[in-house]
């Protein structure tokens, strides 16, 4: 059975994140919370060790943890504290109580490289169930709120006007970055999580005239970089997550150069960013 | 009755913004509120909308009251990709004879295709209003909606809003500080400072020592507000207060 090959369940892991990342990496990038990604992300190390400690599945740990980090950054940002500052007190903090943390377990060897690095060709098959169970749930979280979404990113008085609570659109967002997270963390993981958010977004964007063209494109690409990552890594013998963001960030910056190159020569299409 | 504040007070952090304004706005009626920088104008429209909660008193709106709001200024990320069909379809898509209608009455039908950030500071402003026609409102609420347009943008914009009031039968309250501009085409001006200042006709405004010391106009500016209105015939108001 082809479940029963590495590699191919590798791929399917691979796919389930981007296909899930892609829209919410979007939201990421429209409301210029890159760094929120980030710290949620180095919180999910806290998730592993208080996981390990209890011995409740890593995917629960992680989840409850980042869910608080998130609600945490979300609360105080209204509280008059700069955002980028506060992401980058909470993300070191917690990415060093969590290593911290991980030290004092004894008993227990955990090999924390694949927690930082994830490491997708370890990926069984209840793995796959938890993955495409998260992805599953955050695109039909995602699509269901998909237009309350964009108009409380576009502007929160329009969405107030509207009858849209951009609080709770916030909340929704935020609960959704948790699961994406928490699935994605033994696939690329802790560290490269952010970079599967954000990059295929960003690739995306000089190319696309609607959000929804966006978000598509975000999740072709991420997916095409899960496959030839995965295949790359095998041919070269190199980490594999790692290998997946090394492909789509040079994705990257072939779309920033075609971007360049069309504007200069053809007048280009009205679509992209302005400069 | 439309909606109306009853001892309204608004607190933002530790500075008290709005103080007990109390505003009762009638179906088919233009108000404009106008007042220095800072005085909470932005403000009384964000707690009309429920953008901000009151700190004391309340807004009451009539049952299955429809806003349509265009707010002051409009910054979309660039990083987002919007055309315009797509942003006047948020947050439910409008049906295509509607969106037609909502496009041509606000003046910039033929515009569905082009991307939000290319068009022009006036475009933008009428396709904010077009959007916030869609559901067909009984308040329209404008934020300093002219922001950004000339002269005869301005007065342009404010022949839309007249007519969008005849056409809809709604009321308009808007934040304007174009006193001249404004004042032409407005039933009741409410002067605030956090508190309200003055109110009534725009006649009986203008010539308002309230208004004047406000607006830190001296006489003879003062007397030029004053001319620049004098061809209409003079009418008696109660409303300064």
């Amino acid at each position: 059975m082809m479940l029963d090959d590495f590699m191919f369940r590798a791929a399917l892991a691979g796919l389930g994140v981007a296909l899930a990342a892609a829209p919410l990496g979007c939201f990421i990038v429209w409301r210029r919370m890159a760094y929120f990604g980030d710290a949620t992300a180095h919180a999910a190390v806290l998730g592993v060790a208080l996981s390990l400690t209890l011995s409740t599945p890593i995917f629960a740990g992680v989840l409850v943890v980042s869910l608080l980090m998130a609600i945490i950054v979300s609360t105080l940002s209204g509280r008059g504290y700069a955002m980028d500052t506060l992401l980058g007190v909470m993300a070191h903090s917690a990415l060093a109580v969590g290593l911290v943390a991980v030290s004092f377990l004894s008993g227990v060897r955990i090999d924390l490289m694949a927690y930082l690095f994830g490491d997708i060709l370890a990926v069984g098959k209840t793995d796959l169930i938890v993955i495409w169970g998260g992805a599953a749930l955050v695109l039909a979280l995602v699509g269901w709120r998909w237009s309350a979404l964009l108009l409380a990113t576009l502007n929160p008085d329009l969405a107030h006007a509207s009858g849209v609570s951009p609080k709770r659109e916030q909340l929704i967002l935020t609960v959704a970055l948790a699961i994406v997270v928490a699935v994605a963390i033994k696939v690329v993981g802790v560290l490269l999580i952010a970079a599967m958010l954000i990059i295929p977004a960003a690739t995306a964007r000089p190319f696309s005239k609607t959000p929804e063209s966006m978000a598509f494109m975000a999740a072709i690409i991420g997916c095409s970089a899960s496959v030839i990552g995965l295949k790359t890594s095998y041919a070269l013998d190199s980490p594999t997550g790692p290998t997946i963001v090394c492909v789509v960030a040079l994705m990257f910056i072939a779309s920033s150069i075609l971007w360049k190159v069309s504007r200069s020569f053809g007048g280009g299409e009205p679509a992209g960013p302005a400069s | 009755m439309l909606v109306s504040t009853h001892e309204l007070s608004v607190r933002l952090g530790k500075r008290l913004i709005l103080e007990n304004i109390n505003l009762r706005v009638q179906r088919g009626e233009i108000v404009t509120v106008i007042g220095p920088n800072g005085s909470g104008k932005s403000t009384l429209l964000r707690a009309l909308i429920g953008a901000v909660a009151p700190c004391s008193g309340r807004v009451v709106k009539a049952p299955g009251l429809t806003i349509g709001y265009v707010p002051q200024r409009l910054h979309i990320d660039e990083t987002l990709p919007m055309t315009v069909r797509r942003f006047m379809s948020l947050p439910k898509p409008p049906a295509p004879s509607e969106l037609d209608a909502a496009m041509a009455q606000a003046g910039v039908s033929g515009l569905e295709q082009q991307q939000v950030m290319s068009l022009s500071g006036g475009q933008f402003q009428r396709v904010l209003l077009a959007r916030a026609l869609l559901e067909k409102p009984d308040l329209l609420l404008l934020d300093e909606a002219t922001q950004g347009l000339d002269h005869r943008g301005s007065a342009g914009f404010y022949r839309q809003i007249d007519s969008v009031r005849q056409a809809l039968g709604c009321a308009v309250i808007m934040v304007s500080h174009e006193l001249h501009v404004v004042m032409r085409r407005t039933d009741r001006v409410i002067c605030i400072n956090g508190h309200i200042c003055c109110e009534g006709e725009p006649e009986a405004v203008s010539a308002s020592p309230e208004y004047q010391s406000l607006f830190g106009l001296d006489d003879d500016e003062a007397m030029a507000v004053y001319r620049h209105r004098n061809h209409h015939q003079h009418s008696h108001t109660e409303g300064a207060l």
